[in-house]
């Protein structure tokens, strides 16, 4: 057997880990896109030190205290604050007038990894006064991200970027407006959290928990593979509202999905969908 | 010397950089509706979310040319851009997916990033092309493609614009056959059907 090419041993390995991170610790990776999860992989083998997989496995199943650090290389997605200004300001001149005529709102962002898209969810919703009446949902399956987003603390160096998105986006207020700045960090207001609830919850393994108006998931699914991002976008469809709407990345989209035809383009440009009535 | 062309090839995946546009003027036009293989191209642009890159060669080209979409099965004789600000990765079930991983080498989309993931996925099937560039991206994965089995030109760095990538490439790879632009083009020519 010792012809069997280096690459095929490796993709054998990262399987079994992925099954043991799964059977061990009941984190299920095994529907990520291969690709990028073998990326990620390879980074967290070098950065901890092990010279295989297999050796990461070994480690991993022996030592829990490792299980954090191979997450944050799993998990963690860095985002900005209004990324993609022109998908904040169709939520603020398209979604937000539908939304405005409901008395209460749900609003779930789904994969909040650090909170950056969240709080820019809450100051749109409270620019537009619609922040008293609704509940944010901040969900991820990472403790570590969510605790940061819980705690709403960014360099300062990257407040200017937040800035200019944030003023792109149709801001009506400062973004200084909404944190105090020290020791080079941003320190956002806990006023910020008080309608929000930060939850464990996977869109790998776990269920609705509550009826939607709006979803915003963004840049989460293209980690995962056609039947995981199926799953995903069942889950969205039975969490939302009819006529409730989900958001995407850029560059996502339900054309290849099983429920395209649950959903109607509702900004098509950016990646804002509609549930449809029926 | 033009090489002889292979039946067994199934991609072609290429990477560019500052004088990107000019280069792949020369090579991507020339190819004509027969030409049957897929080509992914990550050309480093900045992070505008609206990329002019995939429209303006649309506009040259004989060939369809895309914008690739996350999870979008590859199609033979199409061109796909990889869209700024994102990874573009070939999966083993040959089709694309899009990631916001960290940038490498400053570069988000990466040549590397598509380069390795495309030899895992096609092996000897691969053909990888390094054009002009000011970095070095593209020369770890050009050296994967290789490892795999895969087959590599690069842009002879006197006639390009940049010199740093193809010639970094050359380094990480020597057993890539060094062309000219124009030779490449025929090269590529001489894989359509007749």
């Amino acid at each position: 057997m010792s012809d069997v090419p280096e690459s095929k041993l490796e993709a054998l390995e990262i399987k079994l880990l992925l099954e043991a991170l799964f059977q061990h610790y009941h984190y299920d990776f095994r529907n990520y896109a291969q690709a990028s999860i073998k990326r990620r992989l390879n980074r967290a083998r070098e950065q901890m030190g092990f010279a295989t997989y297999s050796q990461l496995q070994d480690g991993l199943l022996h030592n829990p205290a490792l299980l954090p650090h191979l997450l944050s290389f799993l998990t963690i997605q860095v985002s900005e604050m209004f990324r993609d200004p022109s998908y904040f300001l169709g939520l603020r001149e398209k979604v937000l007038p539908h939304l405005r005529t409901y008395p209460s709102l749900k609003v779930w962002v789904a994969g909040c990894s650090e909170g950056e898209e969240l709080y820019s969810l809450v100051i749109l919703f409270r620019e537009e006064g619609l922040e008293d009446r609704t509940l944010f949902y901040a969900t991820d399956i990472n403790q570590e991200a969510l605790d940061k987003a819980n705690a709403g603390i960014y360099a300062l160096d990257r407040m200017q970027l937040f800035t200019a998105n944030h003023r792109k986006s149709g801001g009506k207020s400062s973004l200084s407006d909404y944190y105090t700045a020290a020791y080079g960090r941003a320190v956002f207001d806990r006023s910020l959290r008080q309608r929000v609830v930060f939850s464990d919850h996977s869109l790998v393994t776990d269920a609705v928990f509550a009826e939607m108006h709006l979803i915003s998931c963004r840049n989460v699914m293209i980690y995962f593979d056609r039947p995981l991002q199926d799953r995903a976008v069942g889950l969205f469809k039975d969490s939302l509202t009819r006529k409730g709407f989900l958001g995407l990345g850029a560059k996502e989209s339900l054309r290849f999905s099983n429920h395209a035809g649950a959903f109607l383009d509702f900004v098509k440009d950016e990646k804002i969908y509609q549930r449809r009535a029926e | 010397m033009t090489p002889p062309s292979d039946p067994n090839l199934q991609a072609i995946v290429i990477g560019a950089s500052a004088g990107a546009v000019e280069a792949l003027s020369i090579i991507l036009p020339a190819l004509s509706q027969k030409f049957p293989l897929p080509i992914m191209v990550v050309v480093h642009i900045p992070p505008d979310r609206t990329s002019i890159i995939a429209d303006l060669f649309r506009e040259k080209c004989n060939l369809p040319v895309a914008e690739a979409e996350d999870k979008e099965p590859i199609r033979p004789g199409t061109i796909y851009f990889a869209p700024p600000g994102y990874h573009l990765l070939v999966e083993m079930d040959r089709t694309l997916s899009l990631s916001n991983d960290e940038p490498v080498f400053f570069s988000r989309p990466s040549v590397d990033v598509l380069f390795e993931s495309a030899a895992d996925a096609y092996g000897p099937a691969l053909l990888a092309i390094v054009l002009t560039g000011a970095n070095q991206d593209g020369a770890y994965g050009v050296k994967s493609v290789a490892d795999a089995g895969g087959s590599a030109i690069i842009q002879s760095p006197a006639g390009a614009y940049a010199t740093a990538m193809p010639a970094a490439a050359i380094t990480a790879c020597p057993s890539a056959r060094v062309l000219a632009l124009a030779d490449i083009a025929l090269y590529l020519r001489s894989l359509e059907k007749v």
